[in-house]
């Protein structure tokens, strides 16, 4: 059942790098990230990956295989041929720190810029009465294991290091839209979206919903509704003209 | 390469070391009682363990069934735990867990919901009643998202009053801690640590840590454990001067994956049978009917038919076998598989395919079809799983003040899975999620009453150690024979065949006779590359914690000549009563050594123990002690005269 596979892996840092090729043993059932580990056991103990629950829960493991987003320990090693070069590559959109290790800090900032849940005034904890069907919506959104594969594949940021600074990015949205659906949250993120997270900047291709290992409809459910939104309330002339009333009482 | 390079240096009150449930409860709790206080975790923030939890959180809310209180959850923990538990940990945690399950709402968490709105609650093994709040098949990740979201609003109000995010609460992610540091007085003074990243040391100076770095499970192969689970804080609390308690008490989940071979031991949630998933031998057997032990008589149901009308009607049949505690699970697999019933690849059937339809299942158990689907190609609304057990937790851990968690070092805290005590011999599904919020809450109030108190007169941290700690930190970079891989596969395997499940004196020994061996060998690991990002070393670096932590729970199953929870001895198979009240104890002595002594179990309250009935007590007490619940023979003027050993009311 075994057969030696040929692998080429991005060996580096910052300060650049280059493919190296391995030719290593694969086992029925095994996973990428067992033959990433197996190159650190028995030829390469040096090699940088980032992984820990094994069982794409904790989405640690995020890489690039043959191009495209993945999680390593959620792509098995039978969805190749036999005959197939795998070539396992950094996270794109986030700087490189050594081998398949990037630095995604950037997704820890934009975290810290949604403001977080605003509690209801006047409930007690163990007060909180929400129906199932009402927060099913927000649970979908919290399936979210911060892989940040979606980050990775948004073209916004993906090829436009300008565009990070005023986009949050789907994972981010994801989070304002989860809020927004909450039953019991009492802010308004309608003009956050907009005006803090770049809402405006996706142009919904669905990349970030084809890579999302969770199988998370991140534009349909998400970010489309958000968008819907903020639309009826930034160009509605009666919000308008509310808006310019309360302002000028102000 | 090492005694020029200038350290980072950090100064906090507290320090939290490991950021999953119990870790980032600690630092909440610190950080609104005013305290400046750091988080340091081996991985991503976000990423610690707790997200693997899947089941639910034990509380006894009452939601489902408003008979449900304090007291029961305290008579079902302790029925767990083989009445072995600390009984004070276990009355805090039963009283509390509600209060933190509602607390988790007010920082935005979603759990399931009851038809009236409030939050749903599943069975689960062991526990008398529906307890269990859950999001599907994945609270632990609701858990540790909403702790770590939390964290941001604590930061985004320092934000807003300091212009800083990270003035008084900060997280240093990728960062390993090596050492816990002390003043000359025996106090805790800070923390020695490397930067992944960067493999650059930094020292932290702080008068109070609390431990908070879960388990030790990755010293076994086949485990649901994940690489950070290397026994860190049990071992840094072991040098640092403090107990560990009852280390031979591991629970071996039931139900891990066993095929294919790479996914070994990635659990599968009890969750499936709690929604009624059965299991079956290779004959198609519902083989749990056979593994009801005496303690559990009564309590579980003798036929199949009681079993299944058991899930629509619990008020007048008894459970099914299948919730049995998870250690009697683990034992009775484990037989099946020995006695030549096992599935094709080693384990046994847990089918839920034929219980449920399948949308349902896909509805309560997301995640286990999607790991099944995608790990297995295995459909669970089709076809049944293959399970065997896996090593998942371990009830030892640092034996700690239940109030306070506090340690026998000044200014060392321990809460979560690293503490150990309040599940005793055996831990129920549900009440790990529970006693990291009860726990980590009561370490973080612990530790700030504590800095409190200091002042202003702070221990220092003293430079000899520090240059000490580089030096083993460095040690590994070395022209040596050893490979790190090689040295921690050996072990693993070593402990799974010879203190795994079932345990034999002659295997018990035969591994600390290969501990001795791998104490020699670790001194000539050495490790290609360099500092930054380098798995080998890390993995160097973590041997050592492993090697000390299986020592104590090898030392502690050579002791403990009796079988109960998490310890099988195939030579002693039956419970004693007299071993319920020891605890086995390991510190170092002077030479380094793991020292190994019995100390009683704090005795059980009169009121707690009057929560049970005298026959179930009977099952687990010695006489001595059922006297002592009796009371006093002029307390019961029809009684014959019975012992008195003063000590009774």
């Amino acid at each position: 059942m075994s057969y030696d596979a040929k692998f080429r892996v991005w060996r580096g840092d910052a300060d650049g790098g280059d493919l190296q090729d391995y030719t290593v043993e694969v086992n029925e059932g095994e996973v990428v990230l067992d033959i990433i580990h197996r190159l650190q056991a028995t030829q390469t103990p040096d090699l940088a990956v980032r992984w820990n629950c094994k069982a794409g829960k904790c989405g640690s493991c995020s890489a690039e295989i043959n191009g495209r987003p993945r999680l390593l320990c959620m792509t098995r090693m039978s969805t190749f041929e036999e005959d197939q070069t795998i070539t396992v590559t950094p996270l794109r959109t986030f700087p490189v720190q050594r081998d398949l290790v990037t630095d995604v800090s950037f997704n820890y900032q934009k975290a810290r810029e949604v403001q977080a849940f605003s509690p209801p005034e006047g409930l007690q904890p163990g007060e909180y009465r929400m129906q199932q069907v009402d927060v099913e919506r927000s649970q979908e959104f919290r399936k979210c294991i911060e892989c940040f594969l979606c980050q990775d594949v948004c073209h916004v940021v993906r090829d436009h290091e300008d565009n990070k600074q005023a986009f949050a990015g789907p994972r981010f949205l994801m989070r304002v839209a989860e809020l927004d659906m909450h039953p019991l949250d009492s802010a308004d993120r309608r003009p956050a979206a907009r005006e803090e997270h770049g809402l405006g900047y996706c142009n919904i291709t669905k990349c970030c919903t084809e890579v999302c290992p969770e199988h998370i409809k991140i534009t349909d459910n998400a970010l489309i509704p958000l968008k819907e939104r903020v639309v009826d309330r930034h160009y509605d002339p009666v919000v308008w003209l509310g808006n310019k009333i309360r302002r000028r009482k102000d | 390469m090492t005694d020029v390079e200038p350290l980072e240096r950090h100064d906090y009150d507290v320090i939290v070391i490991g950021a999953g449930g119990a870790g980032l409860r600690a630092a909440i709790e610190a950080r609104e009682q005013g305290l400046r206080v750091a988080v340091i975790c081996k991985s991503l923030f976000g990423k610690a363990h707790t997200v693997m939890a899947e089941g639910g959180i034990a509380a006894s809310m009452g939601n489902a069934n408003e008979k449900d209180s304090w007291q029961v959850h305290f008579r079902d923990t302790l029925r767990g735990g083989k009445f072995l538990n600390n009984p004070r940990m276990a009355e805090l945690h039963a009283k509390e867990a509600p209060q933190r399950v509602w607390e988790l709402e007010t920082y935005g968490a979603l759990f399931d919901r009851t038809p009236d709105g409030r939050i749903s609650q599943r069975n689960f093994g062991g526990h008398e009643y529906p307890r269990l709040a859950h999001v599907g098949d994945r609270t632990g990740l609701e858990l540790i998202r909403t702790l770590q979201q939390k964290i941001v609003s604590l930061q985004q109000d320092d934000h807003r009053e300091t212009g800083d995010y990270e003035s008084r609460l900060r997280v240093f992610a990728e960062l390993t801690v090596t050492d816990v540091l002390k003043d000359a007085s025996g106090a805790v003074s800070g923390a020695f640590g490397y930067w992944r990243e960067t493999g650059s040391f930094v020292v932290f100076s702080a008068p109070a840590i609390i431990l908070a770095t879960g388990g030790i499970g990755k010293s076994f192969k086949v485990t649901s454990n994940s690489w950070e689970y290397t026994g860190d804080g049990h071992a840094l609390a072991l040098r640092a001067g403090a107990a560990l308690v009852n280390m031979e008490f591991i629970q071996f989940h039931p139900t891990g994956m066993v095929w294919p071979p790479s996914v070994k031991g990635i659990l599968v949630t009890e969750s499936v049978r709690g929604d009624g998933g059965v299991l079956r031998n290779s004959e198609g057997k519902r083989f749990m009917f056979d593994y009801v032990p005496d303690v559990f008589r009564g309590q579980y149901a003798d036929t199949e038919e009681e079993a299944d009308r058991w899930y629509k009607d619990p008020e007048n049949n008894k459970r099914p076998p299948e919730l049995l505690p998870r250690d009697e699970v683990a034992r009775a697999i484990n037989s099946e598989v020995k006695e030549g019933r096992g599935s094709p690849h080693g384990g046994v059937f847990l089918d839920v395919s034929t219980r449920l339809p399948a949308e349902e299942i896909t509805r309560r158990l997301p995640s286990m079809h999607h790991q099944f689907k995608e790990l297995a190609d295995v459909d669970i609304t089709a076809e049944p799983m293959e399970v065997g057990p896996t090593c998942h937790y371990v009830m030892g851990g640092v034996e700690v003040d239940a109030d306070t968690a506090a340690t026998a070092v000044p200014g060392l805290y321990a809460a979560g899975e690293v503490a150990g005590g309040m599940h005793g011999s055996n831990r129920l599904g549900g009440n790990s999620l529970s006693d990291l919020l009860v726990f980590g809450r009561r370490a973080g109030a612990g530790a700030s009453e504590y800095v409190a108190a200091l002042g202003d007169s702070r221990p220092t941290v003293s430079e000899a150690d520090v240059r000490a700690s580089v030096q083993t930190a460095l040690a590994p970079f070395r022209e040596a024979s050893e490979n790190p891989y090689t040295l921690h596969s050996e072990m693993q395997q070593k402990m799974n065949d010879l203190v795994g499940i079932i345990r034999r004196e002659g295997e018990v020994r035969e591994a600390l006779g290969m501990l001795d061996e791998m104490d020699e060998r670790v001194k000539s690991v050495g490790v290609q590359g360099k500092r930054p990002f380098n798995p080998g070393w890390h993995l160097a670096l973590d041997l050592r914690n492993m090697l000390a932590v299986c020592r104590c729970v090898a030392l502690a199953a050579l002791e403990r000549t009796e079988s109960r929870g998490g310890h099988t001895r195939e030579d002693f198979p039956k419970m004693d009563p007299q071993w319920r009240g020891v605890n086995l104890i390991c510190t170092l002595d002077d030479a380094g050594d793991v020292a190994l002594k019995n100390q009683p179990v704090p005795e059980i309250r009169q009121d707690l123990l009057e929560l049970f009935e005298r026959s179930e007590l009977a099952k687990y007490l010695t006489d001595a002690e059922l006297a002592r619940r009796d009371g006093p023979p002029a307390s019961q003027p029809g009684a014959a005269q019975g012992p008195d050993d003063g000590s009774g009311a």
